[in-house]
């Protein structure tokens, strides 16, 4: 058990809380503690970056942070709210208001197309289909890509399919948007381009942005810089250690 | 969410073919062949149907159907005619006979002695020739279906001759009959002239046949008459009964068609089940995603109820809609002479395609519901 008790209590302006955050995962007869006690502050208006070797548990960590794997101790808050103390149901409500999401392989639903897959959160929180498909082209015009709104995702290059899947995130206007590896599958280009947007689109005052990410060509984009070894926090900056 | 759902089927046109084909096969096999199971069945009651003016039958009290009978004295008659409540009673007689053809085949048919007097036992309609025509002598009415085994179709069988157990006889008309179950021949013909063309032992007569007064039960007057007489009486919704029970006690046919409607089920639940496992599969990112994002279980299985209310109605219809045009395009071929759906029947094969959707979509669905959010990460 963490000395949660103890912890430092949280700052009315911090949007993500982590306090004792542990995590174990089963694998047969062995449990692997993967996270080893994470105190963590993130604010508002901050792009953070998680970095770290494979294995580390980035993955994990930020799974925990926006709501969508129990940590086995510990509390998480966000803007406030102790999520893991919510009910299954509860929590699902506060990520569909609250966190937008960029998955590695975007998860675009085939069938529909771009501006509806862009509208998915405003309609799953129940947004007249027409009135969320509007605010979902707004969002593909400011990410340059109103054009292809009506196409499917297969009838889109790779770049495009990303800029749908931020616009996704993005148009509910969550207050914490996590990505893991969102540059992974780019070329060096693409990959900064895709970083200047998300500073540029989701950015915003009341809002944090966290990413995972391997990718040393961008880490200039950040305004922190969280390194995870061995599920423990190592660095905490505003740059990469130099021994990175 | 549902139009989402909706769409996510849709789009993928293979799999929502694959399922449409899966419920709509499964509805028309289990719809066509319960259709044709209880049509055939309810052949075993057709002597009964011919004469719905009989409301009682009285018959020896070993017979069990039109069919299978055994013969009364012909005083049977007048000590049914004087227990109250009997308004009237015909004599009524059926039994086996074989009829030499133009070719010299032997060729066995069922002859039926109507009443001389009122002509009840005949049925009602007649495709051809009218009812008094049995007045002549040797005289013979044929039933329609019975027509197509004699002659070629389209034929107009009236003033063919006919040797029937060596007596000459001539077909004078054509009654619309429903066909009975071995839809082999049936000649009718006045009750009198019955008795030379089956010659035999000294009781021929069959049934007696009932109508009942005015204000009389027909159930209460049945039980009546075997009270006074000695004879076994059924209703004619009784008497039906006991042909269609006789039908299905000593074929193979339930047996039959049941393995057929539970291959049709089992075809359902195989193709669907396979196909509904495989298109949750390849959705199962996006599912997860949608998850993450914040769709509750509830909703998830809202989606996937929506799909397989979509896949099940459609299928539904169409295999309906096969079954009807099944019936239809065989009205004119005489072994489907007068098949109808009985309502229950459609009502059955929604009931077959509700639970196939309901057991594969919970099977489908569990998958969905056990992905972990967390796993759109991974
Ligand atoms: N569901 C799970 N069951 C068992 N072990 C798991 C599970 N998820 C993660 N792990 C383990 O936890 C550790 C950290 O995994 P995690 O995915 O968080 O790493 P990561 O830093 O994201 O790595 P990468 O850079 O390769 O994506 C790994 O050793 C992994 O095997
Ligand atoms: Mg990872």
């Amino acid at each position: 058990m963490s000395n949660v008790a103890l912890a430092a209590p949280v700052d009315a302006a911090t949007a993500i809380a982590t306090r004792g955050v542990v995590r174990d995962f089963t694998a047969g007869q062995q449990t692997i503690r993967v996270l080893h006690g994470i105190d963590l502050d993130i604010r508002a208006g901050e792009l953070t970056y998680l970095v770290g070797e494979s294995g580390s548990g980035k993955t994990t960590l930020i799974s925990i942070m926006c709501g969508i794997l129990w940590p086995t101790e510990g509390e998480v808050r966000l803007f406030g709210t102790d999520i893991y103390k919510l009910s299954d149901n509860e929590l699902v409500d506060f990520r569909l208001r609250n966190v937008g999401f960029i998955f590695q392989q975007y998860n675009l639903i085939p069938a529909i197309d771009a501006a509806s897959n862009a509208a998915v959160p405003l309609i799953a929180q129940g947004v007249d289909r027409g009135e969320a498909r509007a605010r979902a082209i707004e969002l593909l015009a400011a990410l340059n890509i109103a054009d292809q709104a009506d196409k499917l995702p297969s009838q889109l290059s790779g770049g495009q399919q990303q800029r749908v899947a931020i616009a996704r995130a993005l148009v509910h206007q969550p207050r914490l948007i996590v990505c893991d590896e969102p540059t992974a599958a780019l070329d060096a280009r693409s990959g900064r381009r895709v970083m200047d947007l998300l500073r540029e689109v989701a950015l915003a005052d009341d809002r944090s942005v966290i990413i995972v990410t391997h990718d040393n060509r961008i880490f200039d984009l950040a305004d922190r810089i969280l390194v995870l070894e061995d599920g423990r926090i190592t660095h905490d900056g505003r740059d990469l250690p130099k021994d990175h | 969410m549902v139009w989402i759902a909706i769409r996510m089927l849709t789009g993928d046109a293979t799999k929502f073919y694959g399922l449409l084909f899966g419920i709509a096969f499964s509805t028309l096999l289990i719809t066509q062949q319960l259709t044709i199971f209880v049509n055939l069945i309810e052949r075993g009651a057709s002597g009964v149907y011919n004469v719905p003016s009989a409301d009682v039958w009285v018959m020896d009290p070993v017979s069990r159907t039109t069919d299978v009978n055994l013969p009364m004295p012909s005083t049977a008659l007048d000590r049914v005619r004087s227990v109250p409540g009997v308004e009237w009673a015909v004599p009524h007689l059926r039994a086996a006979a074989s009829v030499r053809t133009k070719e010299g085949d032997l060729e066995g048919v069922s002859v039926i002695g109507v009443d001389d007097a009122t002509l009840i036992g005949l049925p009602r309609r007649m495709a051809s020739g009218s009812t008094n025509v049995l007045e002549r002598p040797d005289a013979v009415v044929i039933d329609d279906v019975g027509t197509t085994r004699f002659f070629p179709e389209g034929y107009d069988p009236v003033g063919e001759r006919l040797e029937l157990n060596d007596q000459r006889a001539v077909i004078m008309g054509v009654a619309d009959a429903i066909p009975s179950f071995t839809s082999q021949v049936t000649l009718y013909t006045r009750y009198s002239r019955a008795l030379n063309f089956v010659p035999g032992t000294r009781n021929r007569l069959s049934f007696v046949l009932v109508g009942a007064a005015p204000n009389i039960d027909a159930k209460a007057l049945a039980t009546r008459i075997t009270e006074e007489t000695g004879l076994r009486a059924r209703t004619r919704d009784e008497f039906a009964r006991d042909g269609i029970d006789f039908i299905i006690e000593n074929t193979g046919i339930p047996l039959n068609f049941g393995i057929t409607v539970m291959l049709g089920f089992l075809v359902g639940v195989a193709i669907v089940g396979l196909t509904f496992s495989l298109f949750i599969r390849d959705n199962i990112k996006q599912f997860g995603a949608l998850k993450a994002i914040g769709v509750n279980n509830a909703k998830i299985r809202k989606m996937v109820a929506a799909q397989a209310a979509m896949v099940g109605s459609i299928g539904y219809g169409l295999g309906v809609l096969g079954t009807v045009a099944f019936i239809w395009s065989f009205s004119s071929n005489p072994t489907f002479k007068g098949f109808y759906i009985p309502w229950q029947v459609p009502l059955i094969s929604l009931a077959a395609v509700t639970l196939i959707l309901t057991l594969t979509g919970w099977i489908a669905l569990r998958n969905v519901l056990k992905t972990e959010p967390a796993a759109v990460f991974r």
